[in-house]
């Protein structure tokens, strides 16, 4: 290891970092603003500056950039030198020209970057008396705000939606002193991960919109350490509560999955936690139809009258914790219970854990990933079905470029020379898929397909791989390009519905068999994998259920609305079958209606629990607040319901560190739980984790509208957080880390003070453990590939997940809801030109009996007889992966043109009135 | 797929043949379509006096570019007109050599004569006064350009006879 000195003192430093990192990892603070540890350094904002010496001889030195500069051994620098200090300084007195003094009605004061690094060189009183510059905002849609003049030019924004993040419409416009960072027009940020601005901008030009319409500062909020329900990814987020509301997220560092940056609907989807849709008490079903409301005890004793001693099935589900889905199976036993999946999502899910614990690929993290030097992505739209990942694929494919820069010696972190040597060129990644994904732009070659040509191609380049002869020169080059790779990628999934496309992606990694080869699948739901590995295979499916309805007593579903899972008749048939249906779940839907008894759950922000992601990665999620009212977590709900039926075994269990240890010992794969997090007692340094920062204020004061007398603070009796400001943050395992804050730094960099180095694992290691051991006996898959016959005039349906709006709970959130528009058919050029219609336009599908009118979009690529539908939206229940269909014009149809929603409409016609100029 | 963008015009028919013809002969000479971006514009800024929302969007399309690419090119470069000017755009030369020679009274003058200050255009369409850094013409300061012609040694009487037929008055 390279020492330097740094004001006389000796730093270990590691080779080929530049002084700032050297600086932040030696826990001196060196400020900055433009340099980001996954966006490395481009030296445009002149803070992090110090001053380096030639030699021990050498007394007056010269100012270098932090950033810039590599360390070599025995170099010598000074933070402290007078010129260092006064150029910072005077780097801050020169933002501070056209900064405007607007802090107390910023909604980045308290966490704002900018005014860490003003207070920390010690810019106090400004002598310039002129006038600043100004700017008009843009409307940037419904999730970000803008705020032009706040603006300090580090040029961090596009750097980071352009360059990392693959956006196309914000970007760098004008020179020198009025530099403007916006749209070319005002519209909706095309990015799905436009939300981590907010994070990025070191003070308050992009704010999270949503936020500010219910806005606390940073230091009023309660933070929780939670995982996103959003997807099966498993995002570590940190959402933050005050006045019972929890009123935004933001990342939460994990160094192996999320990194720095979360997607959209993780950032903006948890506004249904605030839904009036929440139910609040327990209902029981009157003759009417209607509900009344009844106290926790008094739906227990009635759901224990017909749970106990009576023939009881469950229904699970994958968006709820491995924990009420374990204690509810015990409850009603294995034979009784369905994992709530639909059926056939049940086998895709089952077969994807089989692979998984048997193939010889690596079964990659996120940041695995990105080590990626050649991707084949078969069968998923990744941007839509697992956000996150595909943000590390468009990182991955740049690591030609880091190939080139590591032949010129260049560092990896000299981010504008690096992107200036690559130009466009990238690390192969080809795309087969039936219609455009949102990765195309970067991707060497995209192949359209039907879904089970899909499967022949990874079939063909399997076999092309074991060096027999293909007839497909697609294949075969895929398979050239596949070998030739050091770390090359394989990625499918459950989103098409198709077996196919997952054994043939299965194929590919083991016909591949190196030691690097990975292999990842995406699947549905926060908790899909936990619920694979928790029944193995051995359940009871929705079908069966069905049937088998009318022998049984009762029924109870656990968070779930069974009508997005399988046949409405069907669903209807089982709900109105004549037996007593029990209900938990948080917010009312089509289920809940039908049901005999409700009992208001907790949300994930009011409940603790586990969940396995994609990867098999198993991770605790914490309470931000109590749960409001009466809703309680489900795993309480059922533990007291098995106490009140006299349930043997579980009757046994008060807490959740007991029903984990239980549901860890109940099988081999789920052993590790036990690990996840630290137990109910951890102590840091004998006290609990607080939530709240130790500056939050008005706790005793904030209900005195509603009350004088003081409430006692909440107590949570199953963590070892507190849901107060006493105790310390700092130290713990990562898992317990409900927000980041550190002397001096009040804003999200305060993160690197809790890494163990820049860029590197929390201090308190990578939280979570994988559960999926693979016995590396090769995944074996049949090679059977499924065939469609369509008749004239017909189409295969091909699902199409989004982003925003195929989400059951985010879609509850308004701006989500806003962005998902309505549900429609998607068709290439030129079925649209063969049915004279155009997007906007209505058409009818039909799909057997059902029939739907959609609104039209246009793809641009499109495989043969196929049409895409959005999946998860009210207007295409009922529309079935993979069927067949046939399509007509919908005469009808009222379009909704000018295409324009109604936020647009607001915000244009707002321009109209103000002439361009307005502030949302 | 979806656009969100408020404003949909059909960008196809904006640019004249003559004009992406000219593009298109500057892109046999780069490896980048996007490399063509300033040429591109200066064609149409030349056929057109400015660079109008519709031929941006245009010329992005044209180039493989996003609009927010191109408009950042477009507004970087103090030259590409991304608003209307004048029949002549004068451009007036603000640097030292200039200044030490008077140029701020000279400018006063014509700012008098033409009722127009700098950024601003004749109510009858004329001119345009614009400030630039440097003509490259120290030796024979003050200078400004008036449309393509470089007009040297400025002083009071320069400017009278040169805008003695200008309408003057008004701002745009």
């Amino acid at each position: 290891m390279p020492m330097i000195l740094v004001d006389g003192q000796e730093i270990a430093v590691k080779e080929g970092e530049n002084i700032l990192e050297a600086c932040l990892n030696a826990g001196l603070d060196l400020p900055y603003f433009c340099w980001h540890p996954s966006m490395g350094s481009i030296g445009s904002c002149r803070q992090c500056a110090l001053v380096q010496y030639q030699n021990e001889e050498d007394t007056k030195g010269r100012i270098v950039m932090g950033c810039m500069t590599p360390v070599v051994e025995g170099a010598r620098f000074s933070l402290k030198a007078e010129n260092a200090t006064e150029f910072r300084e005077a780097v801050v007195e020169s933002l501070m020209l056209n900064h405007p003094h607007d802090c107390p009605v910023c909604a980045e004061g308290g966490e704002c970057h900018l005014q860490d690094m003003t207070v920390m060189v010690g810019h106090r009183d400004r002598r310039y008396t002129g006038k600043k510059n100004t700017y008009r905002n843009q409307y940037l849609g419904p999730l970000i705000h803008h705020e032009m003049n706040r603006c300090i030019a580090c040029y961090r924004c596009e750097r980071y939606y352009r360059d990392y993040a693959g956006g196309k419409d914000l970007g760098a416009q004008a020179s020198h002193d009025h530099v403007y960072f916006g749209r070319h027009e005002e519209g909706i940020l095309e990015s799905e991960f436009s939300g981590n601005l907010v994070e990025v901008c070191p003070t308050g030009v992009f704010t999270d919109k949503p936020f500010l319409k219910q806005y606390s500062r940073k230091w009023d909020l309660q933070s929780g350490p939670s995982i996103c329900q959003g997807c099966a990814v498993g995002c570590n987020i940190a959402p933050g509560e005050r006045y019972g509301k929890v009123k935004r997220v933001h990342n939460r560092y994990h160094d192996e999955v999320n990194g720095y940056f979360i997607c959209d609907r993780g950032r903006f989807g948890s506004g249904y936690l605030n839904s009036d849709l929440r139910l609040d008490y327990a209902g029981i079903k009157k003759p009417d139809g209607s509900f009344f409301a009844v106290h926790q005890q008094q739906a227990l004793e009635t759901a224990a009258g017909w749970v106990a001693g009576k023939k009881v099935a469950a229904i699970g589900s994958p968006r709820a914790s491995l924990e009420a889905n374990y204690m509810l199976r015990e409850l009603v036993g294995k034979k009784n219970f369905v994992p709530g999946y639909s059926d056939s999502e049940a086998e895709l899910i089952g077969s994807i854990l089989s692979i998984l614990q048997s193939t010889t690929a690596i079964n990659p993290s996120i940041k695995k990933m990105e080590s990626a030097d050649a991707i084949l992505v078969l069968g998923e739209d990744v941007t839509n079905t697992a956000p996150r990942v595909a943000l590390a694929l468009r990182q991955s494919v740049r690591n030609k470029a880091f190939e080139l820069a590591e032949q010129m010696g260049l560092p990896s972190w000299q981010d504008a020379a690096v992107r200036n040597l690559a130009q466009d060129q990238l690390s192969p990644m080809i795309i087969v898929s039936a219609v455009d994904t949102r990765l195309d732009d970067v991707a060497s070659q995209c192949v359209s397909l039907a879904p089970d040509q899909i499967a022949s191609f990874g079939h063909a380049v399997a076999a092309a791989l074991k060096g027999g002869k293909s007839d497909n020169p697609e294949a075969d080059a895929t398979a050239k390009i596949l070998k030739s790779a050091k770390n090359p990628l394989i990625i499918s999934g459950s989103s098409m519905g198709n077996q196919g496309i997952i054994n043939s992606a299965a194929a590919v990694a083991e016909a591949l068999n190196t030691p690097e080869t990975m292999l990842s699948f995406c699947i549905p739901e926060c908790n899909s994998m936990g619920l694979a590995l928790l029944t193995q295979n051995d359940a009871c499916s929705l079908a069966d259920l069905v049937n088998k309805a009318p022998k049984l007593d009762a029924l109870i579903i656990l968070e779930n609305d069974l009508y997005r899972r399988g046949d409405r008749a069907e669903i209807d048939q089982l709900l109105a079958s004549g037996i007593k249906v029990i209900t938990l779940d948080m917010y009312e839907n089509s289920t809940l209606d039908q049901s005999d008894l409700v009992l208001p759950a907790a949300s994930y922000a009011e409940s603790q629990g586990t969940l396995v992601s994609s990867e098999g990665r198993a991770q605790r999620f914490y309470p931000v607040h109590s749960p409001a009212v009466e809703r309680m977590p489900s795993w309480q709900w059922i533990l007291q319901l098995a106490g009140a039926v006299g349930h043997k075994k579980l009757s046994a269990l008060e807490h959740l560190d007991q029903v984990i240890t239980a549901c860890a010992q109940s099988n081999k794969d789920l052993k590790g739980l036990i690990d996840v997090a630290p137990l109910n007692s951890f102590r840091n340094l004998g006290s609990k984790i607080p939530r709240q920062t130790h500056r939050y204020s008005g706790r005793t004061a904030m209900n005195s509208g509603v009350s004088v007398h003081e409430p006692q603070q909440p107590k949570d009796l199953e963590s070892p957080l507190s849901f107060s400001m006493e105790g310390l943050n700092r130290g713990q395992p990562s898992s317990l880390t409900p927000f980041v804050w550190s002397p001096g730094w009040n804003s999200n960099q305060s993160l690197q003070k809790f890494q163990s180095e820049v860029d590197g694992p929390l201090k308190g290691g990578s939280s979570g453990v994988r559960l999926i051991k693979s016995s590396q006996s090769g995944a074996v898959v049949s090679s059977e590939v499924g065939e469609v016959t369509l008749k004239q005039h017909q189409w295969q349906l091909v699902p199409m997940q989004q982003i925003h709006g195929s989400d059951e709970l985010s879609a509850h959130t308004d701006e989500m809801a806003e962005l998902a528009g309505h549900g429609f058919i998607a068709i290439g050029e030129k079925v649209a030109e063969k049915l004279s219609v155009s997007p906007g336009d209505g058409l009818l599908v039909r799909q057997g009996d059902l029939e739907c009118a959609l609104e039209v979009r246009l793809l641009s690529r499109v495989a043969k007889n196929c049409i895409g539908f959005s999946v998860g939206y009210a207007e295409t229940q009922g529309l079935i992966a993979g069927s067949l269909v046939s399509l007509e014009v919908d005469t009808n149809w009222q379009r909704s043109s000018p295409e324009m929603i109604a936020s647009d409409k607001a915000a244009f016609e707002q321009v109209i009135t103000e002439g361009g100029a307005h502030n949302v | 797929m979806s656009d969100t963008r408020i404003i949909q015009t059909d960008l196809s028919s904006v640019l004249t043949v003559e004009e992406i013809a000219e593009i298109d002969h500057e892109l046999v000479h780069i490896p980048y379509k996007s490399g063509a971006a300033i040429d591109a514009l200066k064609i149409v800024q030349k056929a057109r006096g400015w660079v109008s929302d519709e031929c941006l969007q245009a010329i992005a399309k044209h180039l493989e570019m996003s609009s927010e690419e191109l408009e950042g090119v477009a507004t970087f470069y103090n030259l590409i007109y991304r608003r209307p000017v004048g029949d002549k755009v004068i451009l007036f030369c603000d640097s030292v050599s200039c200044w030490i020679n008077g140029c701020d009274d000279i400018k006063q003058a014509i700012s008098d004569k033409l009722g127009v200050d700098y950024g601003e255009t004749t109510n009858d369409n004329a001119y345009t006064l614009l400030p630039v850094p440097c003509l490259g013409a120290c030796d024979r300061a003050p200078v400004m350009m008036v449309g393509d012609e470089l007009v040297t040694n400025l002083n009071n009487e320069v400017v009278e006879t040169l805008f003695a037929s200008g309408k003057s008055g008004g701002k745009q």
